[in-house]
């Protein structure tokens, strides 16, 4: 998340307002997108954007500073697109998966190297829909971790900061996340592997 | 001594690899076996271009101009809505 021209603490815990809509425009995207991925709901992740900056106003005079500005959003954001998913429930599979538990053992599958693939290929709207519908096989826990240090590019310090969690069980998850995805990736792209070889 | 690790114990650095964070001597390491598992390079490279498509395919998602314009009305900044270009000069994203 950059943050341009610094923005000013003093003039955002006064209330200026013109600071406050440069601080919504400057991490709004950011905000977005993580509540987009998280969600892949629209609607949703454009109430958790609002929710975000609401609370983040509300509090931002006792804001002290501790963490970054956007690190502390990040965990505002994130507390807010965790209670849309409880709101869920219904809809949410609470059986334990093995990837949540984080204990199973770590097995090398798919093979492929796909990584030759021309771009078009893999970055296709076919491509994009199922690098979406992946993500969203990540049980909670792992794709919150995957998205803040993968896509944000959040440090494993800032991840483990905005989720409020140990780094090493961080980097637990993230390992997870990363081999899973990197699982369901080559059984996608392998099968174009194929294609593009018989061309 | 200088033990060979096992895929196993590949797996389990393997993040820390790829993020450029291992030290200099598991680092050689790796690269001895990946030398001579052509498995686990295929799990490297592949693994770095999963997070790669997942980065450079994400960074594209921007935040709707209606989306925006409801966000800035929702927290009274509606008078702020118009000066996006303005706002965009002092910003750099």
């Amino acid at each position: 998340m950059s943050e341009g021209k610094e923005l000013s603490l003093s003039k955002l815990r006064a209330g200026d307002r013109a600071e406050i809509a440069r601080l919504v425009d400057a991490y709004s995207a950011n905000i977005y997108r993580l509540a987009l991925k998280m969600l892949a709901n629209p609607q949703d992740a454009e109430d958790v954007l609002q929710n975000t900056f609401l609370k983040a106003i509300q509090a931002l005079p006792k804001f002290e500073g501790r963490s970054s500005l956007s690190t502390w959003l990040y965990r505002i954001a994130v507390n807010e697109a965790l209670m849309t998913l409880r709101r869920r429930k219904p809809e949410i599979n609470f059986a334990h998966k093995p990837e949540e538990i984080g204990e199973g053992e770590l097995h090398l599958n798919e093979l492929r190297d796909w990584c030759c693939l021309p771009e078009k290929d893999l970055i296709s709207a076919e491509a994009q829909n199922y690098l979406d519908q992946a993500i969203q096989q990540l049980s909670d826990k792992l794709r919150i971790v995957f998205i803040l240090r993968d896509i944000e590019k959040l440090s494993i310090s800032e991840t483990s900061e905005a989720l409020g969690l140990p780094e090493t069980t961080v980097k637990a998850r993230l390992l997870r996340a990363r081999l899973k995805l990197r699982e369901l990736l080559s059984a996608y792209y392998g099968e174009r592997l194929g294609t593009e070889k018989s061309r | 001594m200088n033990k060979e690790i096992n895929c196993v114990e590949f797996l389990e650095t393997l993040s820390d690899y790829v993020d450029g964070i291992l030290g200099e001597a598991l680092c050689k390491e790796i690269e001895t076996h990946m030398d001579n598992c052509e498995d686990c390079r295929i799990v490297v490279d592949t693994l770095k271009k999963t997070i790669y498509l997942y980065h450079e395919t994400s960074a594209k998602v921007t935040v709707p101009l209606s989306v925006r314009e409801r966000l800035f009305r929702s927290l009274d900044l509606e008078d702020f809505i118009q000066k996006e270009s303005e706002l965009k000069n002092d910003v750099t994203f």
